[in-house]
């Protein structure tokens, strides 16, 4: 049954890696990215269901940290280029280049 | 048992050189003072200017009293125990390479300390007065010691690598020398042509050194002569070559003649010391202290003779075409050096006659230069004959000796120039076979060309009308210089016979280079032919020149004195065959190695940087490209994974 | 005594660099006293070495990383000893002669002032690595010391440089860290090996005595030689150095020339032929080859250049290829005077460098058609200047001479035809040196140099010494001689090779 769980959470990471890739405005980039790290989770969990052991739960709570203090500082850099940027598309912040 | 077959296949005696004694075993004394006189003037700077040279003239002659002093004692011993060597330190020692700095004292070496410390005296001496009004007299004699000593540590080696430094000693105190007024361009170019010349000889040295070494494992004249029987002739042949190619560096011998006449660009005195009476000689000494080598290639040795003959032909023709009277003595000491080599090659019966040639030239050629750097003196520094004549009336000391100079050179019976030149002739002659004939002959002619351009330069200088520019006053040199001409001019005509007379320095010199088989016979059928000679070159030049009154502009002549008055198109000759080409290929080399090698790397800096260039356009600066091509690697990294898998 | 000597000139850089701003005078005076007391101390040691002793003396060594194999061992043969004496000695004198200089720009559009306190730190640093360079027992410390040599003199010749500084010092970094990453890669692989004998070292004692398979042998030997070859440099990996030496300041170009590049030639006569013998014989012809075109081709050059600076570099290319010619020549007079030619090229082309440096700053340009005349105002400058170029072209009597005749003498003995070729640079070198000679010196006075100061008390100071050594080795190289032979003998007993004998007594032998 689990399989299916699988199934779900690629489905998930798929939208959301498409997401990432096509959209420009960064909170919804950034929400894909959430939703990407979420179905990873959601397949970290049905694999300790699979195996029977803890060790998936325990990472997905590792994970769970990761996307707090991930969420916590993206949200203030977008906050940062949007003050100075009134924009909060992502490829208007491509001064980084060659 | 070796060495004495060498020995008995040499034929030639055997240098066995003892210990040696007495004032002999302070020969050092003999390179010491001179150098220290150079040294102390050299580094003191304006404070000797005062006294600095009468320092250098001291420290000359004490050079010559020790010299005396070990002839003396010479002459005490006997024939077998005449060579003895000095022991200094060691100077070269690595694995089988191993050379001394030891001084071998012998009849042949202590020849030229005299003729060297004594003309070389002399020639201090008159400098005091020729150079006093020169503000770098002090660096002027400075040189003139340092030449001294270089000449005698070569004179005075045991060894090739000795001889070789005071070989370079020479030609570096000769480049000095030539350039000491070195802010005329003509100077400096001369000098510099002098010494690179002077290189190209000692290429064939330094390469006959390397022989040596390879070939007898020494380099000290006892094991290389000792040995010589053994080598192959090839190799014997090939290193008397080289050798040969050296002394004709050294001698202005042809084909390296060119640099003796552009050398006529120093001080006077310089050129009576090093370009007539000792430097130049070096080749000769070369030559004759390698005998053994010699003796064993005898066609080294007809080269050696062809090189003299062509060499004392060309220098008589170019003297006969100069009116520069330091370059018409230039030319005749080529000449004369010309007949030092032709009898050093001649073998045994030469040998003798080579030296006793060179140490009368050393006299009557010094006093010429001597005397004409005082006519020099008198005519303002100018040195055309055109504009000379007459002078023997306002210069008698001058003219006197300068006379007797020049009966001696052109061979007048009884003076020097007679008894050695004589001599070499007929040791040509003796030579026997077509070459002998033909060497004789053409020795013949050039004693006939001798006597007139020699004649040539003296009636246009002493004798005739003046033909002064206006603002000249002649005068007398002072004593400091007519003195040294003094003593050079009974040198030029006693030396000769002092020698020759009763076989006396043949038998000083057997130790070293063997006696002769036959005593030399003073009188030959060719004295006659030679006196005819000398009367027709001298009748010819007083008819041209004494009759005739002497243009002051010389007059276009036909091609033949155009190709004399060019030196024989030497000096063309180098130019297109060696200046132009070596300026294109340095050109072209300099053009290769900005373009070419170091192109080549900054070629591939340059590849390396435009790639990352094109490379960096990757980084576009758009966030979702970068995460595309993370999910490109991903999904590669992934579809791998399977692949192993599978 | 050898990490004193070492460690010495690095406090003293450190020492240097912590001085506060402005305090330029006391830099200099630190600098001058710290390099002065590793000169004295140096000498000491060259004092007690004993030549008829071990071959390395003043041996230290402890664990640097065990478990690489890794030592800090430092110790002295006779040829590390004069060649550590000849970075010593030379050392204070280019820190006397930068004392004005070195605060001054080098060109004509350089910023006009520049950290005196930086470039004596530098200065010193370089001097800890030189003396490490050549002492370093371990081949990973010498490689170690070998990379990081570069950093100063990068430094040195980036900021304190002529106008294309920045084009030079990249060049010299690149294409020294080239060669230099070769050698690693060669070092590794040299570790391989022993740790596939059965015991991985670094340790120059052992690796001599390590079994490496001939194939193995030439790879490495390859990456040595080629970084060696790139260091001393030999055509055709010579450009960097007219670049690197016309632009550095005078001192450091001394420093470069002088002593860095000998690290070069002393690698291959230390490591290539040492620890590859085989391959070594292997690559002869091709080194010979190399050696004798460097010769001609470099002295051809020099005749063309227009720049003072330049031209005693080309001088240099020649002269490599005489001290690589004698080393792979491998008969004992060979590499006995291929070693005193390091040391006595690095005396005269230090001279040349020193003096055409003071010239230079007087007048502001290094080509050769801005001087002329130079001797009828500056005579001591112009004698002095003649004297080291006179060594330049080995004259006998000064020290040159005396390594370039063993070179050829030793050469000759086995290898005919490259000895010839490689004679005829003696024509060429008098060539180049005389006509630079004149055309700076000679003739009559140019305007641009009247007027020009001569030689100052400071700068005759910093002359004056490398001239007698000149003199003095020119007449007695015996001591440098006696304390390099039995290194010497001791490489050629490893590379199996013997003196060949005089013809002559070879023929006697047959009979």
């Amino acid at each position: 049954m689990t399989g299916h769980y699988l199934v779900l959470s690629a489905i998930l990471f798929t939208i959301g890696g498409i997401g990432v890739l096509i959209r420009r405005n960064a909170i919804v980039v950034f929400m894909c990215v959430e939703l990407m790290l979420n179905a990873t989770n959601l397949a970290f969990v049905s694999f300790a269901r699979m195996h029977g052991s803890l060790d998936g739960q325990i990472i997905a709570f590792f994970v769970m940290v990761v996307a707090a203090a991930e969420v916590v500082v993206g949200l203030a850099i977008i906050m940062t280029i949007f003050r100075s940027r009134k924009s909060s598309s992502v490829d208007d912040a491509n001064l980084l280049k060659y | 048992m070796t060495t004495m077959n060498a020995v008995l296949a040499a034929g030639g005696p055997e240098l066995h050189p003892q210990a040696a004694e007495g004032v002999q075993s302070v020969a050092w004394l003999l390179i010491a003072l001179p150098l220290a006189g150079a040294a102390i003037l050299l580094l003191s700077g304006r404070r000797t200017n005062k006294w600095g040279h009468l320092l250098g003239t001291a420290m000359s002659l004490g050079a010559f009293v020790v010299g005396l002093l070990a002839f003396f004692q010479m002459l005490g011993q006997d024939a077998e125990g005449r060579s003895r060597l000095v022991h200094l330190f060691p100077f070269i020692s690595a694995g089988s390479l191993k050379v001394d700095m030891n001084l071998l004292v012998d009849p042949l070496s202590i020849s030229f300390v005299l003729l060297i410390t004594g003309v070389g005296s002399l020639i201090h001496i008159y400098s005091i007065g020729y150079m006093s009004h020169d503000p770098d007299r002090r660096r002027f004699f400075a040189y003139l010691n340092l030449f001294v000593a270089a000449m005698l540590l070569l004179v005075l080696a045991d060894n090739y690598v000795g001889l070789y430094i005071g070989w370079e000693g020479v030609g570096l105190a000769s480049y000095l020398l030539i350039g000491f007024w070195q802010y005329k361009p003509s100077a400096a170019t001369a000098a510099k042509k002098a010494f690179i010349v002077n290189r190209v000889g000692d290429f064939g040295l330094s390469v006959a050194i390397m022989v040596m070494f390879a070939t007898f494992g020494s380099l000290s004249y006892q094991d290389v002569f000792g040995q010589a029987s053994q080598a192959s002739q090839g190799t014997i042949t090939a290193i008397g070559l080289l050798l040969l190619l050296g002394a004709c560096g050294k001698s202005a011998q042809l084909p390296l003649q060119s640099w003796l006449l552009d050398a006529m660009e120093g001080p006077t005195p310089v050129s009576a010391l090093i370009h007539a009476a000792t430097m130049v000689t070096a080749g000769v000494y070369l030559i004759v202290r390698s005998h053994a080598i010699f003796e064993l290639s005898p066609d080294a040795q007809l080269l050696v003779t062809i090189v003299g003959v062509a060499t004392l032909l060309a220098g008589a023709i170019i003297g006969c075409a100069k009116d520069d009277i330091k370059k018409a003595l230039a030319g005749s000491t080529m000449s004369q050096i010309g007949y030092m080599v032709l009898a050093a090659g001649l073998g045994r019966p030469g040998y003798v006659f080579a030296i006793a040639h060179l140490i009368a030239h050393g006299f009557f050629k010094a006093g010429m230069f001597l005397g004409a750097g005082s006519v020099m003196h008198a005519m303002n520094d100018d040195v055309n004959m055109r504009k000379y004549g007459g002078l023997r009336k306002v210069m008698p000391i001058t003219f006197a000796t300068f006379g007797l100079g020049y009966l001696a050179i052109i061979g007048f019976p009884g003076l020097s120039g007679w008894w050695t030149k004589d001599g070499i002739i007929d040791a040509a002659f003796e030579k026997g076979g077509t070459s002998g004939q033909i060497l004789g002959w053409l020795a013949l002619i050039g004693a006939g060309i001798t006597a007139y351009y020699m004649s040539r330069l003296m009636f246009m200088t002493f004798f005739g009308e003046p033909r002064w520019d206006e603002d000249v006053h002649p005068h007398e040199s002072p004593k400091v210089m007519t003195v040294p001409l003094i003593l050079l001019a009974i040198g030029s005509v006693a030396g000769g016979a002092f020698l020759i007379l009763g076989d006396r320095f043949a038998k000083f010199l057997a130790p070293v280079v063997g006696e002769p088989e036959a005593a030399h016979k003073l009188v030959t059928p060719y004295t006659a032919i030679v006196f005819a000679l000398m009367v027709v070159g001298v009748g010819l030049a007083y008819v041209q020149y004494l009759r005739r009154p002497v243009p002051r502009t010389a007059p276009a002549g036909n091609p033949a004195v155009t190709f004399a008055r060019k030196d024989l198109y030497g000096d063309a000759l180098n130019e297109s065959l060696l200046m132009r080409p070596g300026q294109w290929l340095t050109r072209l080399t300099v053009y290769f190695d900005n373009r070419g090698v170091d192109g080549l790397v900054n070629g591939l800096a340059a590849f390396i940087g435009g790639t990352s260039g094109r490379v960096r356009r990757v980084q576009t600066g758009f966030v979702r490209s970068y995460a595309l091509s993370m999910f490109v690697g991903a999904a590669l990294v992934v579809g791998a994974l399977f692949l192993v898998r599978i | 005594m050898l990490t004193a000597l070492i460690a010495i000139p690095a406090v003293g850089a450190l020492l240097v660099a912590l001085l506060p701003k402005g305090r330029d005078a006391l830099a200099k005076q630190v600098a001058l006293g710290v390099t002065l007391v590793v000169a004295v101390l140096s000498i000491v040691m060259a004092v007690q070495f004993k030549t008829d002793g071990a071959r390395f003396q003043f041996t230290e060594k402890y664990w640097w990383i065990k478990q690489f194999g890794v030592h800090y061992a430092v110790g002295v043969d006779g040829v590390a000893l004069v060649l550590i004496l000849l970075s010593t000695i030379l050392v204070p004198l280019v820190v006397l002669a930068s004392w004005t200089e070195a605060g001054r720009s080098g060109g004509v559009d350089t910023p006009p002032k520049r950290s005196v306190k930086t470039y004596m730190a530098l200065l010193l640093s370089l001097e800890a690595m030189m003396v490490g360079v050549f002492a370093a027992t371990d081949v990973f410390l010498f490689y170690v010391f070998f990379e990081a040599m570069l950093i100063p003199v990068y430094f040195i010749i980036g900021s304190y440089g002529g106008a294309q500084r920045s084009y030079a010092a990249v060049k010299f970094l690149l294409y020294s860290l080239f060669g230099g990453l070769l050698m690693l890669a060669a070092v590794i692989g040299l570790y391989v090996v022993s740790a596939n004998a059965g015991h991985g070292t670094f340790l120059f004692d052992e690796l001599r005595n390590l079994h490496i398979a001939p194939t193995t042998a030439k790879w490495l030997f390859l990456g040595f030689f080629i970084a060696f070859a790139i260091k001393a440099p030999l055509v055709p990996f010579h450009t960097w150095l007219p670049d690197a030496a016309g632009q550095a300041p005078a001192g450091a170009a001394v420093l470069i020339v002088g002593v860095l590049d000998k690290v070069g030639t002393f690698g291959m006569l230390r490591f290539c032929l040492e620890l590859f013998p085989g391959a070594s014989k292997w690559f002869t012809p091709v080194v010979l080859t190399l050696s004798v075109v460097g010769i001609v081709y470099g002295a051809v050059l020099a005749i063309g250049q227009v720049d003072i600076k330049r031209l005693i570099a080309y001088t240099s290319v020649s002269h490599f290829g005489f001290i690589t010619l004698g080393i792979f020549a491998m008969t004992s007079s060979g590499q006995s005077g291929a070693t005193l030619y390091m040391v006595n090229h690095g005396f005269s082309t230090g001279a040349l460098f020193l003096l055409a440096g003071f010239m230079i700053s007087r007048r502001g340009s290094a080509r050769i058609d801005a001087y002329g005349g130079v001797q009828k105002v500056a005579p001591l400058l112009a004698g002095t200047f003649l004297v080291a170029g006179l060594s330049g072209l080995s004259l006998p009597g000064l020290s040159s001479f005396v390594s370039e005749f063993m070179v050829l003498v030793g050469t000759f003995s086995r290898y005919k035809v490259p000895a010839v070729i490689a004679t005829v640079g003696i024509i060429l070198a008098a060539i180049y040196i005389l006509w630079m000679y004149q055309r700076t010196m000679n003739g009559p006075t140019a305007e641009a140099v009247k007027g020009m100061k001569d030689l100052s008390k400071r700068e005759l100071i910093v002359v004056a010494p490398i001239l007698a050594i000149i003199v003095a080795l020119g007449f007695y190289p015996k001591p440098v001689l006696d304390a390099i032979n039995p290194s010497v003998k001791q490489t050629l007993v490893q590379v199996h090779k013997q003196d060949p004998k005089p013809t002559v007594a070879e023929k006697g032998s047959h009979q």
